[in-house]
């Protein structure tokens, strides 16, 4: 079958190539031309092929099957357009049935937990996003601990997928750890205040932050800058840990870098969302109308959005899972465990609260001892070895 | 000549006077009934000499949190650069740990009238995480001002002018969220209606469009009615239906949603006070964009000195009595202030002469 190809082909090229080149260029060529297709035949597999360069296909091909699932939280005072940017990232009306409060129920208002979760698809691909809100964060005179219910929640979600995943049947696992948060802070003031620091602080080590500006469209140019440049000094000065970027690898294109760079640059974005179309320069354009003009949400020159959408959904939302997972997750199951080992030296209790599989991870202690044991077995055989060495020796 | 004078004098006398016919009503004689010019008008030439002489004065609080363009509103305002950010070297923008406030002094003079302007800055309002209780300074502060006048007003050797250091009026500025008053807003506002004339503002307003602001003014309304709030100005000092018509169109409009700048640019070749964005000219001036012309002519064109009085006559008036009320009852002179957390303030002025005090609550007694 092989051969008959090879055949029909080099034909096919000699005829297409005629008198201008000789056979043996022909010959190469046609080398060449077979052994970059990928046939699965025995007489190709053991000369230099094996095939898994196909592996990110079937990945791809799975996972689309399965569908991807993100999580993301938006924390902030009320006013600051959290909604409306979640429906202009998404382009989804997720708060269509909601309604606000009057001054009475207002006064006794405490931090709410919300959820809404919707399936979009596209291109075949199917995201289920869940959106979880905050409301009454930082609106109350005294906002004390505001954020206590909120790095509650998370935890909860570490905890209801710590359990999950020591179960016995882990088949369909739930995620619903938090993957993202997005912080809004208020373009009115002149940096952090004390309780978007707090509030960071509280929950850096937990989930990813990203800080965002919200209501942008309140600043000129010189005052976006201004500002982005002190809430950068402060997060530094005060040792928040944002979530940072992944750097590029060497081998990335110029291009990526630049662009990658330029990311970083423009942290923390400064945001403008809008729930309506008006129409700009004879385009349609998500924008929001003005008596001066119009702005553009899309626009590059008047804020950050597209970077932003482009950042949290186009490149970088697998990473932010990956953090989730590999970085704070594994810091709570830690810490988790760790709280339990010693709880359980304390009690001396053989049952554990959990339904754990075999042995919990040992801590220090522990290992050390059986590292000293180890050693201690390893001299003993060898002095046993020597003796025996000796013995037979002797016998000899 | 001398005698046809007297003559004609005698003749006008012979016709009826304009005069009242019974003793005690209150009739007024019409300038046109009058035969000849008295010069009653000429009256107000005469006070407009003696203030332009002596001069205004006028003490305007600004409260809210902070970057929300207090101070660029002031200036902004006043067109020159008055308040505590211009007038302090090297300030630093930091948020305070604690309210104290700070009042600035300046004499503004336009047109050969002199005024002297204080404007009051409440630093470190609203900043902290737990704000309970923020206002009490403010309140206090207000407090202190008009116990400083009632004790100039009660010496016995009071100056001609009393110095006026009472808050004629508070500028609250809302953030402009769009959304609704917060508790900290409703808090303050309730407790500071009562003692003086409170006139919100919505700040930095260019991040609302048309139809947000207007959806957001409703809304603030509507708060300010459920919870009691009383703003400038207010529906039961309106003295007369032209003043009523004047002030209702005022409040509907309020709060004004205003942007403060005090950068130039140059918009159809005119130099306007703006804001440039990448979008467009935000020009503060222009009524199609914000409401800051509206405040400017509510604060210093028409409503300036009606802010004063309505301070004295009402805000003052309300704290004397219910001070000497308190004294009255103790039966001595001027009782210590009580602070509004229940602590007494020591005076450490002398005792005033009591009959002095009692003349002063029966007069009291016989306006309210």
């Amino acid at each position: 079958m092989l051969c008959y190809f090879c055949a029909s082909l080099m034909i096919h090229i000699r005829s297409v190539l005629k008198g201008q080149f000789t056979q043996s260029f022909i010959l190469q060529n046609l080398y060449n031309l077979l052994s970059s297709i990928k046939f699965l035949t025995c007489d190709f597999q053991d000369k230099q092929y094996v095939g898994f360069a196909t592996l990110p296909n079937q990945v791809h091909r799975k996972s689309v099957k399965k569908g991807f699932d993100f999580t993301l939280m938006v924390a902030g005072e009320s006013g600051l357009g959290k909604s409306t940017l979640v429906n202009s990232l998404f382009l989804t009306d997720l708060y269509k049935d909601r309604k606000l409060l009057n001054a009475e129920e207002r006064i006794n208002q405490t931090v709410e937990i919300t959820k809404h979760t919707v399936d979009i698809e596209e291109k075949g691909v199917k995201l289920k996003l869940t959106i979880v809100d905050t409301p009454g964060f930082g609106d109350a005179v005294n906002n004390n601990e505001c954020w206590r219910p909120i790095t509650d929640y998370i935890d909860q979600q570490f905890e209801q997928y710590f359990r999950d995943e020591s179960g016995l049947n882990r088949k369909n696992i739930l995620d619903n750890r938090v993957h993202c948060c997005l912080y809004f802070i208020p373009p009115f003031g002149h940096g952090l205040r004390p309780v978007d620091v707090e509030f960071m602080k509280a929950l850096h080590e937990k989930v990813n932050i990203i800080p965002l500006i919200s209501k942008a469209d309140c600043l000129t140019p010189n005052e976006v800058k201004k500002l982005k440049d002190r809430v950068r000094d402060e997060i530094e000065r005060f040792g928040i840990k944002v979530y940072q970027f992944p750097e590029c690898d060497s081998d990335e294109e110029e291009e990526f870098k630049q662009m990658d760079k330029e990311l970083k640059e423009c942290t923390p974005f400064a945001v403008i969302g809008s729930n309506t179309v008006v129409e700009a320069r004879g385009q349609r354009v998500r924008g929001r109308l003005y008596p001066w003009g119009i702005v553009e949400v899309e626009n590059q020159s008047h804020c950050d959005f597209v970077k932003l959408r482009n950042m949290l959904i186009r490149s970088h939302m697998h990473d932010l899972k990956d953090v989730t997972c590999d970085v704070h997750y594994e810091n709570y199951r830690a810490h988790c465990i760790q709280e339990m080992t010693s709880k359980l030296a304390q009690d001396n209790r053989t049952d554990s609260p959990l339904p754990l599989l075999p042995l919990p991870t040992p801590d220090v202690e522990t290992e050390r001892l059986i590292k000293m044991k180890d050693e201690e077995l390893k001299r003993m055989q060898e002095m046993l070895e020597k003796m025996q060495q000796q013995m037979h020796e002797k016998d000899q | 000549m001398e005698e046809r004078e007297v003559e004609e004098r005698v003749v006008e006398i012979e016709h009826p006077l304009p005069c009242l016919s019974e003793s005690d009503t209150q009739g007024i004689i019409k300038g046109r009934d009058l035969f000849g010019y008295v010069g009653i008008e000429a009256v107000l030439d005469q006070m407009r000499r003696k203030t332009m002489k002596a001069g205004f004065e006028f003490n305007i609080m600004v409260v809210g949190q902070s970057g929300l363009g207090k101070s660029t509103l002031v200036n902004t305002l006043f067109k020159s650069k008055v308040s505590r950010k211009s007038c302090t070297p090297n300030y630093e923008e930091k948020i305070s740990k604690t309210v104290h406030l700070q009042s600035v002094s300046h004499v503004i003079e336009e047109k050969g009238v002199k005024m002297k302007l204080t404007v009051i800055d409440t630093p470190g309002f609203g900043d902290q995480i737990n704000n309970e209780n923020c206002w009490e300074p403010i309140v206090k502060y207000v407090n202190e001002q008009y116990e400083k006048y009632l004790k100039e007003e009660l010496n016995v050797n009071r100056k001609r002018r009393i110095p006026d250091t009472r808050v004629h009026c508070c500028v609250y500025f809302l953030p402009a969220t769009g959304h609704w008053l917060r508790p900290i807003d409703v808090e303050f506002m309730r407790r500071l209606g009562k003692i003086v004339s409170i006139v919100p503002v919505i700040a930095k307003a260019d991040t609302l469009t048309l139809e947000e602001r207007l959806e957001f003014k409703q809304r603030i309304r509507q708060d300010l009615q459920a919870n009691g709030i009383r703003v400038y100005p207010q529906k039961e000092y309106d003295e007369d239906a032209e003043d009523r018509i004047l002030n209702d169109k005022i409040r509907e409009n309020i709060p004004f949603a205003v942007v403060g700048t005090d950068k130039e640019h140059q918009v159809n070749g005119n130099k306007v006070l703006g804001r440039k964005t990448k979008w467009g000219i935000i020009e503060v001036e222009n009524v199609a964009h914000c409401e800051f012309a509206h405040l400017r002519d509510l604060l210093i064109r028409s409503h300036l000195q009606d802010l004063k009085d309505v301070t004295h006559n009402i805000h003052y008036e309300a704290y004397r009595v219910k001070r000497l009320n308190e004294s009255n009852a103790n039966g001595l002179a001027l009782s210590p202030l009580i602070l509004e957390n229940g602590t007494l303030e020591k005076s450490d002025r002398k005792p005033i002469l009591t009959d002095v005090c009692r003349t002063v609550t029966g007069q009291a007694y016989g306006c309210m």
